[in-house]
């Protein structure tokens, strides 16, 4: 019971604000209704769409099996909210408990819940980027475009950035029949998420498929025609690959702009926030009435030295919004923590690829079930002697057996015999991980900032 | 005190209620009696072993199966290579993924739906067939033919031959249900002889298929050019065999434990009738509440466990206590409770990992479709005995027949 009461007055009539109205801001306003919250609920969004699911843009619907407006996501109940989409949050006065819109409109709130999300990183030259045919995949409006122009039946399609979502693009491309060129910094697709080891599966994979595929370069340049539509791409080993369509895909920016000046301890790395989901301001205070969930929050995980995670998860952002729903309304005794184990899934050139733990934490590797030739194992992390990721091709049904194994901190290389443990599975390799002080476009895990057992903050360039 | 656990939960007397037995079960994380199997029946515990990679279903890892006292009804395939049911990766996965090409997605997303209207017609055909509505045994009458005939004709079997087909069928089932006043010698040989048969009628069906093909799982298990190649003979053998004993004799207790639980809970059983949707969350929790498979017992530790501090030696039997977990308080509310309006349902009843029910979506369909359409039709349906007399199985548990009347069956 709360002493002042304050708790029951905010549960009956509070007033609760969501930024972003996709996946975390939906479930959040979900959960807060779910949990008796009776006051007003506002959701603002700067997309014009009700909130819809990503991970079916990079697959179904390029593949065609879908359309970019049927991607709307399930609702688990009522939220009765008053939606306020197509319009961006442009600043916040935390003294006076304000969110400022695009429309010149305030919305006033009592707890403000922050979901903001990521976006597309752009091709950095910005009149490149605006030729006719040169497409980011973020937004469901990307999706439709990039889709439409996929359907047309292009002569190459050129994908720069062999992350998840450019090999995701790459594949839908392939099976579509479409000749792709993929570019990447990197020694293989894949590589600052899960290292070399795997990234080499990642790219005999491509290659089977018959991707066109560039490793260790850059591109230099997009040319376009005197009509303005891209007709090349210049990579930084001298080759030119002629193409009518170019997806960047060169991972995301934070959508924490808005909160320029605010005061909240925003920046290009996302928003800190405790264990709680409550975010920090710029002095290192935690704050009591401001929230974070979804790929925007960075927090500290107790499993990973309490480093802050920004984890673009999608079931990161279900179990952060529901956490920071039930922290909002509930006594300081009763809140908890947000301790989800990363975890992700990827579908390319017909693989089901599953992780969980931070494999990109790891220094070494260790096959542990099936082999790499067969392009079916368990590849299992380990970290100062302990295992701290593992990733899956086709074979996810054991994966939580190694969420078990990174949850209690067990030794790595894991000793025991297990089905399908093959006899050179037992030898850790390099995991051979990029050195982080190289730019990239980046892991999808990031792992920055202060840890109670090292001190020293190291500084990863945002590319 | 515990000595007698496993045998009372094995004895044919408790089979109507085995569920005090598995809450007694459950004080104990790891039960083990000396020379006997580990038996575990707390729900974490048995879902992460059934994700557990140093767990083996080949039976070839057991150190010894003395002390398993179901080693050898078990065993009953000797003739054929065991079937993907009791291999490990990488074998188990090339024969299951060759299995499931033809039966679910990604390559045959439509197999099972396209089903539905099929199922429906034979149900109401066993339906039409009843006659006598005083005394109506629904195990012979629905629950029985229903998986029989609809596993017949996924595999493909004619249907002239179907009859055939079921009584052997019916002969290897029973095998598999010993009855404690048969001779088991006699009952041996009489099972082998319809295994015999029914193995020589599968294989030159097979041959049949591969000459003419049709859009039957056998004919393209047997013409597969998928990566993998195709079986040999003898894998497809094992597997037919595979897909016919599991795809029936556990749909045939889904079906007769769900009508018995219904007539148990009228309340639910005219929600049903009156919303046949309710069908499918209500299968759920059936699987929950009264799952077919009650326990596990072809699993072995190819090292040193240790479960909530007992280790469990290499090359020991392990069963899991599927039904048990089902019903832990530490996992489901009031698990007692038979509530088809249950959130959070994720049951062992299918198992999980990488040997989950391989025919869940079907098993699934056939009893939501048989149990919507008895409801619908059945007018003021009653247990006649409760409980009804069950089968001797405790592994693959269920009523052998299950005695009801009604008023009459409506159009």
């Amino acid at each position: 019971m709360n002493g002042d009461g304050s708790l029951e007055w905010l549960r009956r009539e509070g007033r609760i604000v969501v930024v972003g109205a996709s996946l975390a801001g939906l479930r959040a306003a979900e959960t807060l209704r779910e949990k008796g919250f009776a006051g007003s609920l506002t959701l603002i969004g700067d997309e014009p769409h009700a909130p819809y699911d990503r991970p079916p843009l990079s697959k179904q619907v390029l593949l065609g099996m879908t359309t970019a407006d049927r991607t709307a996501l399930p609702r688990r109940r009522d939220v009765d909210a008053t939606w306020r989409l197509g319009v961006p949050a442009t600043g916040l006065d935390m003294a006076a408990r304000r969110v400022r819109l695009a429309d010149g409109d305030e919305v006033p709130y009592d707890r403000l819940l922050i979901a903001t999300g990521v976006r597309a990183r752009p091709w950095p030259h910005e009149r490149e980027a605006e030729l006719d045919g040169v497409f980011v995949l973020r937004t469901r409006d990307d999706c439709a475009a990039l889709a439409r122009r996929l359907a047309e039946g292009p002569k190459r399609v050129f994908v720069i950035g062999a992350g998840f979502t450019g090999s995701e693009i790459a594949s839908a491309c392939r099976e579509r029949g479409l000749p792709v060129t993929v570019a990447e910094r990197g020694a293989s697709p894949l590589v600052g998420a899960l290292g070399g080891v795997v990234g080499a599966v990642a790219a005999d994979l491509q290659q089977e498929h018959g991707v066109d595929l560039r490793c260790g370069v850059m591109v230099t340049a997009l040319e376009g025609d005197a009509t303005g539509r891209v007709r090349a791409a210049h990579l930084s080993d001298g080759a030119t690959v002629e193409t009518d369509v170019v997806v960047v895909s060169l991972g995301a920016t934070r959508n924490t702009e808005w909160l320029a000046g605010s005061g909240l301890g925003a920046g290009p790395r996302g928003i800190a926030c405790d264990a709680g989901c409550r975010a920090f301001d710029i002095r290192g205070i935690v704050t009591d009435d401001i929230y974070v969930a979804g790929d925007v929050a960075r927090s500290p995980h107790p499993l990973f030295g309490y480093q802050f995670l920004s984890l673009e998860h999608w079931g990161n952002a279900v179990c952060q919004a529901e956490i920071a729903a039930h922290n909002m309304l509930s006594a300081s005794a009763d809140r908890l923590p947000h301790m989800w184990v990363p975890a992700f899934w990827s579908s390319q050139f017909g693989v089901n690829i599953k992780s969980v733990g931070v494999p990109s934490m790891g220094t070494e590797i260790v096959v542990s079930q099936g082999s790499l030739d067969s392009h079916r194992f368990v590849g299992v992390y380990g970290y100062q002697g302990r295992v701290i990721g593992a990733v899956s091709f086709d074979h996810a049904r054991w994966l939580p057996f190694y969420q078990e194994l990174i949850e209690t901190t067990a030794p790595f290389p894991p000793p025991f015999h297990m089905v399908d443990r093959r006899p050179d599975g037992h030898r850790p390799l390099d995991a051979d991980f990029p050195d982080p002080s190289v730019p990239t476009h980046g892991p999808t895990v990031t792992l920055s900032g202060y840890s109670p057992a090292d001190r020293r903050m190291r500084f990863t360039p945002a590319r | 005190m515990t000595q007698s656990l496993l045998h009372q939960i094995l004895d044919y007397a408790n089979r109507a209620d085995p569920y005090p037995l598995y809450e007694e079960l459950r004080k104990t994380p790891v039960h083990h009696d000396e020379g006997g199997p580990y038996v575990i029946g707390t729900y974490y515990e048995i879902r992460s072993l059934l994700h557990d990679p140093r767990i083996s279903s080949d039976a070839s890892n057991l150190a010894s199966t003395a002390g398993d006292p179901l080693a050898e009804s078990s065993q009953g395939d000797s003739a054929l290579p065991p079937s993907f049911l009791r291999l490990d990766p990488p074998e188990h996965d090339r024969l299951r993924r060759m299995t499931n090409r033809p039966f679910g997605p990604p390559h045959s997303p439509h197999r099972v739906d396209g089903m539905r209207p099929e199922l429906h017609e034979i149900v109401t055909g066993l339906i039409d067939g009843i006659g006598d509505t005083d005394r109506i045994d629904l195990v012979e009458a629905v629950s029985y033919p229903f998986p029989v005939t609809v596993i017949c004709r996924l595999l493909g079997v004619p249907r002239e031959d179907e009859a055939r087909f079921h009584s052997w069928a019916d002969t290897i089932a029973a095998s598999l249900d010993p009855d404690p006043d048969a001779d088991p010698a006699e009952r041996g040989k009489v099972a082998h002889d319809a295994r015999m048969q029914l193995g020589m009628y599968l294989a030159g069906l097979i041959e049949e298929r591969r000459k003419n093909p049709g859009d039957d799982m056998l004919s393209e298990l047997a013409t597969a050019k998928g990566p993998d190649g195709a079986m040999t003979t003898m894998e497809l053998l094992s597997t037919a065999a595979l897909l016919l004993i599991a795809g029936h004799e556990t749909t045939v207790n889904l079906v007769t434990n769900g009508m018995l639980t219904l007539l148990r809970h009228p309340d639910v059983l005219r929600r049903l009738r009156a919303e046949p949707r309710l069908a499918v969350p209500l299968v759920e929790e059936l699987l929950r509440y009264e799952p077919p498979v009650q326990l596990v017992p072809q699993r072995t530790t190819l090292a040193d466990i240790e479960v909530h501090g007992v280790t469990i030696p290499k090359g020991a039997s392990l069963w899991l206590v599927l039904a048990s977990g089902n019903r832990d308080p530490k996992r489901f509310e009031n698990p007692d409770r038979f509530d088809p309006d249950r959130r959070d349902n994720q049951h062992l009843g299918l198992g999980s990992g990488i040997h989950s029910c391989f025919g869940a979506p079907l098993a699934r369909l056939e009893a939501q479709t048989a149990l919507a359409e008895l409801a619908r039709r059945l007018e003021n349906p009653r247990l006649l005995e409760d409980p009804p007399p069950y089968r001797q199985n405790a592994v693959l548990r269920g009523p052998r027949h299950l005695p009801i009347a009604c008023d009459g069956i409506r159009p």
